[in-house]
């Protein structure tokens, strides 16, 4: 990653801001933050380690943002005993981009144990990131004990049901959507019937030219359904958003990063500001993956998103946090 | 021999007096006569699993795992909260059946108990 130049997007043969070498190195695990760029409805793509290099007109979108993601404040187990400063670190990191973001969605695992003060714990130190907007989703470790009931407190404002919404910036529709709750035995994460039907009805009046960004804390893809990293109904969340030209899907929950296209939808999920996790069927379970200290930053991150009117894709750049 | 008789009465008095004493301390120690059932998580698996007690038994589950579990029967008609590292959860299987739980923060974790 030290040099810019594999960052960049250099086969674009069908013109979507994906390249096959770029794809496959999204597909590596080892990603942390990503910077994303939509340019016309195509999210484009680099690694917060060649951002440096980039010229400010290829950064500057009219719309930018950041994910963070998975920062499970209050753990403390080896793989991390220090996750508030490697929080810390990442929105340093944010703090130091560029462009500046116009706000940061954090896409759920905020806490660890839900505790009061472990959310608490997390709002302080963002009061430290120079985007004062922050949107959430709740993760599974969110809402735990109390079916997310302090969760809805705390962050649940101007949101429906469980805690999902959307929201418009500068042309590009954004939706908070939760697949966390009234999880069924021996099945994934679910959107439920309720929330299927807000989502239909919140799209169907929006052109089909409209960029859309979807949210959400496990992946809307079949990840790898055996570590319970996908969501039972996102078919048809997804069938909803068929007529739209450009659709970006950003997840977490898996702790690193993957990309991957399948028609108009293009899928991300972002690495963790806590603790990384193996590779899909690479180890006896999901659990938090112990890496010696001077790795662990490497394998942490952040992703910035950046969107220019006219060009298709949004620009998604991760980056870790060394 | 009637002697003997009577001192071995007496003796059988004793030991039954003792036993009673130690049950009493065993029921105020743990509610039960014998040790729980354990279930071990362990990388996001319970086990035994299935596991199979008679009426009355106690199952004690205990999360081994750096992540934290819970355990919810499917018909919720017992709950755990969430369990940190080491932390564990009991509950007493009094009526026969077979009872499936999984853990609601990671579903694809299941278990049985079945109770004879």
């Amino acid at each position: 990653m030290a040099d810019k130049a594999k960052d960049e997007i250099l086969h674009d043969h069908n013109h979507d801001g994906i390249d096959r070498r770029g794809f496959l190195k999204c597909m590596a695990w080892a990603g942390t933050g990503a910077f994303c760029v939509m340019q016309g409805g195509v999210l484009k793509s680099y690694s917060l380690s060649g951002l440096a290099g980039l010229k400010a007109k290829e950064m500057k979108g009219e719309l930018s943002f950041v994910q963070i993601s998975d920062s499970h404040m209050g753990f403390n187990k080896p793989a991390n005993t220090d996750v508030a400063g490697t929080l810390k670190a990442a929105i340093d990191k944010i703090n130091a981009l560029p462009t500046q973001p116009g706000f940061i969605l954090h896409t759920g695992d905020i806490t660890h144990l839900s505790k009061p003060e472990e959310f608490d714990g997390v709002d302080q130190l963002l009061k430290g990131a120079s985007a004062k907007d922050i949107f959430y989703v709740p993760g599974e470790h969110d809402v735990i004990g109390d079916d997310g009931k302090q969760y809805l407190e705390r962050y649940g404002k101007n949101t429906k049901g469980a805690g999902w919404y959307s929201f418009d910036q500068k042309g590009v529709h954004f939706i908070g959507l939760v697949n966390v709750m009234n999880l069924k035995a021996g099945g994934l994460g679910s959107l439920g019937s309720e929330q299927l039907e807000w989502m239909e009805n919140d799209v169907k009046h929006l052109s089909k030219s409209t960029p859309i960004v979807v949210f959400a804390h496990i992946p809307l893809w079949s990840v790898y359904p055996e570590w319970g990293w996908g969501t039972d109904d996102s078919a048809q969340a997804l069938g909803y958003l068929k007529k739209f030209g450009s659709v970006t899907v950003l997840n977490g929950h898996i702790h690193q990063t993957m990309q991957k296209v399948e028609g108009n939808v293009t899928f991300h999920t972002a690495a963790s500001t806590a603790f990384p996790q193996p590779k899909p069927g690479e180890a006896p379970s999901p659990g938090p993956m112990k890496v010696p200290a001077e790795q662990l930053r490497s394998l942490l991150g952040i992703r910035d998103v950046n969107y220019v009117q006219g060009k298709h894709a949004l620009g998604v750049t991760d980056s870790t946090l060394e | 021999m009637k002697r003997t008789a009577l001192t071995l009465g007496f003796a059988a008095l004793a030991i039954l007096v003792i036993m009673m004493a130690g049950r009493s301390n065993a029921v105020g120690a743990t509610m039960e006569d014998k040790p729980a059932t354990q279930v071990k998580i362990d990388n996001f698996v319970f086990s035994p699993n299935p596991v199979t007690v008679p009426a009355g038994a106690t199952v004690r589950w205990t999360n081994q795992d750096d992540i934290p579990h819970n355990i919810v029967s499917d018909d919720k008609s017992f709950k755990s909260k969430a369990l940190d590292t080491d932390e564990t959860f009991t509950y007493t299987f009094t009526k026969p059946g077979t009872y499936t739980y999984f853990c609601s923060i990671h579903p694809k974790m299941t278990g049985k108990i079945v109770v004879q």
